[in-house]
């Protein structure tokens, strides 16, 4: 069910080539005995040292997608490739953090972590104290280690789940909704600690339903929506589809209009409901230029904005619908 | 998922001269830091025994285990005290009238009373939350996903159930000893048919009844194992085995069904009878073992076909 996809060398967790792939899956489906249709036909490639923003509504599909990448759920259909290893090599390279937390609630958070290490073959007993201890040393939780799981905060519990997805070298990070249920506090600390584990090599795979967090925290993204992959690539060439706007505040709508058309701005809009702005591409002018300009055919100029295309723009272009955010 | 046929992705040959000076090249880097791993992932021979030993803490360090423990350790004390005053108001026959006549007799009728009811509630909790409880907090999929491997998990969960099973049915035995020595008379042991054997060889016989029970009890276990992969709800699992154990106790008592009690597990738990006849009727024994390793591989095999595809959505 994974493919080959790498010369002899990767499989051995070689230093990755460049051009190299975490993940790749070629027409993965799943449908559920119900016949629902949960992920049709996806074809996804996560380039290695990447951080790969897998956004898309909640029921979009990327669960499934995360849950058949990790081999809790078979595909239906299709093939795919973890780190271009069997699964059973590559899922100890892999931390993973799969819709919430869950650990034994009678237990304290550090003898969580000693159980989950338990269960990976290939995580040696005798390092297991130093490893559990960096990891809870790394996500902030060495002072409630001997706490019961049951009397964490659910801010702690995310964080002893990055934890358990930090306690072996990990090549690739597959976090699910990281940031779901934490405050804004604990939402930077985590966008934080995904920077730093991407600036040490490892790749890092984050669903979420917030495009602004992808926006702030990705290299790469796809879109999911009902299923289907919307688009991947680059968050430059994501927003790359569309364009640079400019948006000028001002009483003298007509004339604003009139001024920004002489100076060659294409797609001049004025505003339906009686907005007191004009907006049109920016292109290759400078924003200055187009500001003196209408000071000096007599505009009012009340505020002048460089409106740049935010992923939610994309999705919109891409789907014709507004993005559920919450979901 | 498919390790089994990925497994020869490997190209052979090609590889492992590359590999092992990149290997050795690597290795002191990925002592120092955790940054880059080194080198094929190696599978410890001792890591299965890790995961068994995690679950085993987690089994018996689990209250309700130990307090299931604590009452099926206490039936014989109360037993040894009822017959103790029994005994003294009147003459009563059978196994339980010999207990008041020899202190080892009363592990043997502690397991008579225990075996049928108390004893597979016990096994049935531990089995039948193995797999389900996992599943419904959530912890399967990161045990999995860890990767425990679903056949590893599966055989560790089994085992230690089998575990689980064995203590109970020791605790029995030594409860049984003790309070039998304090109660009642030492010295030797005279059977159903009527011959007497040696304290020592009471001892032995007993051992011989734990072996067996506990054989009866693991065979319960594999039933509650793998009813346990069929739901995520523990409580589902542990019932549907107790469910089983009273059903298969009615079907016994109505004499028209006779034809297939010797397939009910229950019908053979109480067979360790066998150790008091003399000789030891082994045949006996050796037919209820015959029949546990039957259960043990039927329903490992259910347990194996249903857990090994089944799409882990918990």
């Amino acid at each position: 069910m994974t493919v080959v996809t790498h010369e002899a060398g990767a499989p051995f967790g070689a230093a990755p080539p460049s051009g190299d792939s975490a993940i790749v899956t070629q027409g993965l489906t799943k449908r559920f005995p119900g016949g629902q249709v949960a992920v049709d036909a996806l074809d996804l490639t996560v380039p290695r040292g990447s951080v790969f923003g897998f956004l898309g509504p909640n029921g979009s599909g990327k669960t499934t997608t995360i849950r058949m990448l990790l081999g809790l759920v078979a595909p239906t259909a299709g093939e795919y490739s973890v780190l271009g290893l069997p699964l059973a090599d590559a899922l100890p390279r892999v931390g993973a953090l799969v819709e919430g937390p869950a650990f034994y609630p009678y237990l304290s958070g550090e003898a969580n972590l000693y159980r989950f290490d338990a269960a990976d073959p290939t995580a040696p007993g005798g390092t297991a104290k130093k490893r559990v201890a960096e990891a809870l040393e790394r996500v902030g939780l060495s002072a409630a280690a001997g706490k019961r799981f049951r009397n964490y905060s659910l801010g702690m519990r995310q964080r002893l789940a990055i934890a358990a997805a930090l306690l072996g070298p990990r090549e690739l990070l597959i976090l699910d909704e990281p940031t779901n249920g934490l405050d804004p506090q604990g939402t930077r600390e985590v966008r934080a600690l995904v920077k730093e584990i991407a600036a040490d090599g490892t790749t890092v795979f984050v669903s979420s339903h917030l495009l602004t967090e992808v926006e702030q925290m990705c290299t790469h993204a796809a879109i999911m929506r009902a299923g289907n992959l919307v688009a991947q690539g680059t968050i430059a060439s994501l927003n790359g589809g569309l364009t640079t706007r400019v948006r000028v505040e001002t009483p003298d709508v007509a004339d604003a209009a009139r001024v920004l058309g002489t100076l060659g701005l294409a797609d001049v809009r004025m505003p339906d409901g009686g907005a007191a702005a004009v907006t049109a591409d920016l292109g290759a002018h400078a924003p200055e230029d187009i500001n003196a300009a209408l000071v000096r055919e007599g505009v009012a100029v009340r505020g002048l904005a460089v409106v740049r295309p935010s992923l939610e723009d994309v999705f919109v272009g891409l789907t014709g619908e507004g993005f559920d955010v919450d979901g | 998922m498919s390790t089994a046929e990925t497994q020869e992705r490997r190209t052979p040959g090609l590889v492992p001269v590359a590999e092992t000076m990149r290997t050795a090249e690597r290795r002191p880097s990925s002592e120092s830091g955790q940054s880059e791993p080194a080198g094929p992932p190696v599978r410890l021979a001792s890591a299965f025994w890790r995961l068994l030993g995690s679950e085993l803490g987690l089994t018996f360090r689990r209250p309700r285990n130990q307090v299931m423990l604590a009452v099926v350790a206490c039936v014989p004390v109360l037993i040894g005290i009822a017959l103790r005053i029994a005994s003294a108001d009147e003459a009563v026959g059978g196994l339980i009238g010999s207990v008041a006549g020899n202190s080892l007799m009363l592990t043997f009728a502690s397991f008579s009373f225990l075996v049928l009811l108390l004893m597979p509630i016990a096994v049935s909790v531990v089995g039948g939350d193995s797999i389900a409880g996992e599943a419904g907090a959530g912890t399967l999929r990161y045990l999995l996903a860890a990767p425990a491997g679903r056949t590893r998990l599966l055989v560790v969960k089994y085992l230690n159930a089998v575990v689980f099973a064995y203590a109970t049915t020791v605790v029995v035995a030594l409860s049984a000893l003790v309070t039998g020595l304090v109660l009642f008379p030492v010295g030797p042991v005279t059977l159903l048919s009527g011959s007497t054997i040696s304290v020592a060889e009471g001892l032995l016989r007993i051992l011989v009844t734990v072996g067996y029970v506990g054989a009866g009890m693991a065979a319960l276990a594999a039933v509650a194992v793998a009813l346990s992969t069929f739901t995520e709800v523990s409580i589902g699992a542990i019932a549907a085995t107790m469910i089983l154990v009273i059903v298969t106790q009615v079907l016994r008592a109505i004499p028209q069904l006779e034809a297939i009690t010797p397939y009910l597990l229950p019908s053979w738990w109480t067979k360790f009878d066998a150790v008091l006849r003399s000789p030891v009727d082994f045949g006996s024994l050796g037919q209820g073992l015959l029949v546990f390793g039957a259960y043990i591989l039927l329903f490992g095999s259910i347990a194996w076909a249903r857990f090994s595809g089944k799409d882990i959505t918990s």
